[in-house]
C-alpha cells in the first residue's frame, strides 16, 4: 500500500490551532474575531448561548436519536464562535473538492458502463463487483448529464497550514446542509456586528442552487419539471433537514405512500388527483427505493420506481448505486481514481488507510491498535469503531478479537491530530477539535457553496465530532477577498 | 397539495379546536362543582362533563368511580384518552411536524412552544388553586395558534383544509354539549324555572363562552328554548351549528373555486347548511331536540368521511 509509515506519525502531538499561529498571535484572518472575543464578557456569551438554544428549540431544529429513551428529539449543541476560513484556504479546498467530486462521478459512470478502470488494472475488480454497494441493476445506465452523485458532502480535516485530508466522501445522501443554513441564520441574528466587520461569503442561496441542479438533470424542460423530496418520514433522524429543503425549494415533501406508478409515469397523490413527478430527490437508501427491485418488505419506497428510472422517465437524485464510490473499502483507492480520471495528482490528501483485508496491513494494524482508529467498512455515525488512543486495554483486546474474526470488514487509520478552533465551553473559550463538511452540487458544472458544516467535538480532547456521539456544530465563515 | 398533507392540516386544526373545547368544558364542570347547592351533587356534574366531551365510555373503562380529581386528570392529561388536552396538543403537533413546510413560522412556533411548555406541567400539581390558571393558559394558547393561523397563513388550499377541520370539530362539540343537556332544554321544563335551572343554563353558555353574548342578542334572562336557539340556529354566535356551517359552506366554496371539483362532501355541507338555515326552533322541539341533534352529529361525521374520500385522505392515512 502507498501510505507510508512516515505519514503515519502526522504530528499527533502538535495540534494545529486555526486561530492562533505558532508565535501565539492570531492568524491574519482571525485578528478581528480574536479581538472581539477578548472584549466579550463570559456572561454575555452565556446569555447569547441561551438565546441561541431557545432559537433552535423554538424552530424545532432537532434530530432524533436512535435508542435514546429520555427524549426523542434533541438539539445539536451549537457553538457560538464561528470558524473562519481565509479566501486563499478556500480556493485550495474548492479546487480539491471539485477535482475529487468530478473524478468520483466519472468513476461511477465508468464502473456502471465500460469499467475501464478495472480493465486498466488500476483497481481490483473484486473490490467493486463483490461490494454490497455496487448495484448490478445500474449496469449500462447513463443518468442525465452522466451525473450519479449530484449532492456531495466531503468530510475534511486539517492538521497543518496546508494539510487538508479528506476523511470521507459522502455521495449517497449527505446530511447537514440545513444546519449550515440555520447556523448562519442564528449567527446573523445573534451577532450582526461581527458580520459588519467581516466579509463573509453568503450561503443562503444553497436551496436555489439545489433546485437549479435538480432541474438541470430533469428528463423534461426545467419549467415543466415537478420535483419532490422523498423522506422516510417523521422518525428519521434527518427529517428536519428533509422538510427544510423541500420548504426552501418550494417543492413537496413526500413519503413513499404519496407516490405511485401508473401508465409508465410517476405520480403523487394530491387533493386534485394524480400529479406527475419528474425528479425525486430521495433521502432514503437504495435498498428501500423500490420493493419490486430491492427489499420486498420495504414500505418506504415506490413499487415500480426503478423501471421508470431506467427508462429515463424519472431522475433519481442521487442516483442509485452511488454508494459504491463512498464505501470505506473504496476510499483508500480514491487517489488512484482521481489520477485515472483527471490525469492529475490529487489536490486533497487521503488519510493513510490500512485495508485489513490485506494480510500485511492486518498484521500492522494488530500490532499498532492503541494508536489507530479502526472503522467498520460499512459503518457510519461513529458506531462500531475503535479509537485506539482513548480506549482501555480491555476494549482494545475485545476489538482485536472482532477484527481477527472478520478482517475484511475493517479499515484502520492513524488518529489524526485534527485542528482545533476556539469554542465557548463551560470553562470559557478553549480550543476544540473540528472537521468540515462542504457541500457540492453537480450537474453540468460543480458548484460549491462557500462554507459548509463545521462539526466540533465539545468534550475536551475528544476527536469524535458526530452529532450522535455528542458533537456540536458551529457556523463556518469563508472570507472573500475585498 | 398532497392528500396526506391536506389530511394532516385538517386533523391538526381539529385537535387544536378539541383541546380548546375540552378545556372549556372542564372549566364549566369545575365552576359548577364549586357550587354544592346545585342539585345532583358533584358527581352528576362530572358525569355530564365526561359525557359532553364524548369520553364517558373510555373513562369508565379505566375508572370505577367518578370524582372531580380523576375526571379532571382524565380530561386534561391522561394519554390513554385520545381527546385529553395533552393528547390533542401532542397529536396537533405531530400533524404539524409532518406538514412543517405548509405552516408559517408563527404557527409552528405557537404550537411547538405550547407543546414544550405542556411537557413541564405535572398532572399531580393540578390543584384546585392552579386549575383555573391552567385552563386559561390552554385557551390562550389555542387562541394564539388560531390567531397565528388567521394572521399569517396563505389563503391557499391548505388554509381551507385547516378550516374544514376546525369547524367540523367545533360543530360536533357544540352539538354534543347541547345534546347532553337536552333534557334541561325541553319546553316542559319551562315550569321548573328557578335558580338551579338558570344556573345550569348559564353553565351551558359558559362552556361556549357565550353567557354575555346571549344577553346582547336576547335582552332577557336565560330561557331554555332561547339557549337552544342561540347554540343551534343563530348565525351571530361563532360556536353555533349555524355559524359553523355558514363557515364550512364558505370554505368548501373556496376549495371549489381553486379548481377542486364539487364532490360528495360539498353536497353534504350545502344540504346541512340549508337545513340549519331553514329550521325553526319550534319545529325542532316538536320533532324532538335529541333526534335533531343525533341526526346532525351523524351528518357532521359523514362530512369528515366524505372529505376523506373526495380528497383521498384515506389512501394517504
Amino acid at each position: 500500500m502507498e501510505q507510508t509509515v512516515g505519514q503515519r506519525g502526522i504530528a499527533r502531538e502538535i495540534i494545529f490551532n486555526e486561530m492562533i499561529g505558532p508565535e501565539g498571535a492570531p492568524r491574519s484572518h482571525y485578528v478581528t474575531l480574536s479581538e472581539w472575543l477578548e472584549q466579550q464578557p463570559s456572561r454575555e456569551l452565556r446569555r447569547k448561548r441561551t438565546e441561541a438554544e431557545s432559537i433552535f428549540r423554538r424552530l424545532g431544529i432537532t434530530f432524533a436519536v436512535y435508542g435514546s429513551t429520555d427524549t426523542l428529539e434533541r438539539l445539536i449543541p451549537f457553538d457560538l464562535i464561528p470558524r473562519i476560513i481565509s479566501a486563499a484556504e478556500w480556493r485550495l479546498l474548492e479546487r480539491g473538492i471539485e477535482q475529487r467530486v468530478r473524478a468520483l462521478n466519472a468513476f461511477l459512470l465508468d464502473i456502471y458502463n465500460r469499467q475501464e478502470i478495472i480493465r486498466a488494472g488500476r483497481i481490483p475488480a473484486d473490490i467493486i463487483l463483490r461490494n454490497d454497494a455496487f448495484l448490478p441493476e445500474m449496469i449500462g445506465h447513463r443518468p442525465p448529464l452522466g451525473v450519479f452523485s449530484h449532492i456531495v458532502g466531503t468530510d475534511i480535516v486539517r492538521t497543518g497550514p496546508q494539510d487538508f485530508f479528506v476523511l470521507e466522501d459522502n455521495l449517497r445522501t449527505p446530511s447537514g446542509v440545513s444546519y449550515m443554513l440555520e447556523n448562519r441564520e442564528a449567527m446573523l441574528h445573534l451577532f450582526p456586528e461581527l458580520f459588519a466587520r467581516h466579509c463573509v461569503a453568503p450561503v443562503q442561496h444553497y436551496p436555489e442552487l439545489l433546485r437549479q441542479t435538480l432541474e438541470a438533470v430533469s428528463p423534461v424542460a426545467p419549467e415543466e419539471t415537478t420535483i419532490v423530496v422523498l423522506t422516510p418520514g417523521i422518525h428519521n433522524s434527518a427529517y428536519f433537514e428533509h422538510s427544510f429543503l423541500a420548504d426552501q425549494m418550494g417543492v413537496e415533501l413526500v413519503e413513499g405512500q404519496d407516490l405511485f406508478v401508473s401508465g409508465g409515469a410517476l405520480y403523487m397523490r394530491t387533493t386534485r388527483g394524480p400529479m406527475q413527478v419528474h425528479v425525486v430527490y430521495r433521502r432514503i437508501d437504495d435498498e428501500f427505493l423500490d420493493p419490486l427491485t430491492f427489499r420486498p418488505d420495504s414500505i418506504l419506497g415506490v413499487p415500480g420506481l426503478m423501471d421508470l428510472y431506467r427508462a429515463g422517465v424519472v431522475t433519481i437524485v442521487n442516483a442509485p448505486g452511488t454508494g459504491i464510490a463512498d464505501d470505506k473499502a473504496i476510499y483508500s483507492w480514491v487517489p488512484e481514481i482521481v489520477e485515472f480520471y483527471t490525469g492529475q495528482k490529487p489536490i486533497l490528501q487521503n488519510v493513510p488507510t490500512w485495508r485489513c483485508a490485506e494480510p500485511e496491513a492486518l498484521s500492522y494494524v494488530l500490532d499498532h491498535l492503541p494508536e489507530l482508529v479502526v472503522k467498520e467498512v460499512h459503518g457510519s455515525g461513529g458506531y462500531g469503531m475503535l479509537v485506539g488512543p482513548t480506549s482501555s486495554k480491555k476494549q482494545i483486546e475485545k476489538f482485536r478479537r472482532i477484527l481477527k474474526a472478520r478482517p475484511s470488514n475493517y479499515i484502520a487509520q492513524p488518529t489524526l491530530a485534527l485542528s482545533a478552533c476556539p469554542a465557548f465551553t463551560k470553562s470559557g473559550v478553549a480550543p476544540r477539535h473540528v472537521d468540515l463538511r462542504p457541500f457540492s452540487l453537480v450537474s453540468d458544472r460543480v458548484r460549491i457553496v462557500a462554507g459548509g458544516l463545521t462539526r466540533v467535538a465539545l468534550k475536551k480532547g475528544s476527536l469524535v465530532v458526530n452529532s450522535s456521539q455528542g458533537g456540536g456544530t458551529k457556523d463556518t465563515w469563508v472570507l472573500t477577498d475585498e | 397539495m398532497l392528500s396526506r398533507v391536506a389530511s394532516s392540516l385538517f386533523w391538526m386544526s381539529r385537535y387544536i379546536e378539541r383541546a380548546e373545547n375540552i378545556s372549556r368544558l372542564c372549566e364549566a364542570g369545575f365552576r359548577i362543582s364549586l357550587t354544592p347547592k346545585v342539585g345532583g351533587g358533584h358527581k352528576e356534574e362530572w358525569l355530564s362533563t365526561l359525557k359532553s366531551a364524548g369520553v364517558l365510555e373510555s373513562y369508565l373503562s379505566i375508572h370505577d368511580e367518578i370524582t372531580g380529581e380523576t375526571a379532571i386528570n382524565f380530561l386534561l392529561f391522561d394519554e390513554r384518552n385520545a381527546s385529553s388536552v395533552k393528547s390533542c396538543l401532542t397529536s396537533a403537533r405531530n400533524n404539524a411536524r409532518i406538514v412543517r413546510t405548509k405552516l408559517t413560522r408563527d404557527m409552528w412556533e405557537s404550537l411547538n412552544d405550547t407543546w414544550i411548555a405542556l411537557q413541564a406541567v405535572s398532572p399531580q400539581s393540578m390543584t384546585n388553586a392552579r386549575l383555573p390558571d391552567f385552563l386559561d393558559w390552554v385557551r390562550h394558547r389555542t387562541a394564539q395558534f388560531r390567531g397565528a393561523l388567521l394572521g399569517t397563513v396563505l389563503r391557499d388550499e391548505g388554509y381551507y383544509f385547516s378550516q374544514l377541520g376546525a369547524f367540523t370539530e367545533r360543530a360536533d362539540n357544540t352539538a354534543r354539549i347541547v345534546d347532553v343537556k337536552y333534557y334541561l332544554l325541553l319546553p316542559d321544563h319551562q315550569a321548573v324555572g328557578g335558580a338551579i335551572d338558570t344556573y345550569q343554563w348559564e353553565t351551558i353558555l359558559r362552556a361556549v363562552s357565550a353567557q354575555r353574548s346571549y344577553r346582547h342578542i336576547f335582552h332577557e334572562d336565560y330561557r331554555p328554548w332561547r339557549v337552544a336557539e342561540f347554540l343551534i340556529l343563530r348565525p351571530e354566535m361563532p360556536r353555533s351549528l349555524r355559524f359553523c356551517y355558514d363557515w364550512l359552506n364558505v370554505t368548501i366554496d373556496g376549495l371549489i373555486e381553486r379548481r377542486h371539483p364539487e364532490l360528495s362532501a360539498a353536497e353534504l355541507i350545502r344540504s346541512t347548511h340549508q337545513l340549519l338555515k331553514s329550521s325553526q326552533m319550534d319545529d325542532i322541539f316538536q320533532a324532538g331536540l335529541h333526534e335533531f341533534l343525533t341526526d346532525f352529529i351523524d351528518r357532521n361525521n359523514r362530512v369528515t368521511g366524505n372529505l376523506a374520500v373526495d380528497y383521498c385522505f384515506a389512501q394517504a392515512a
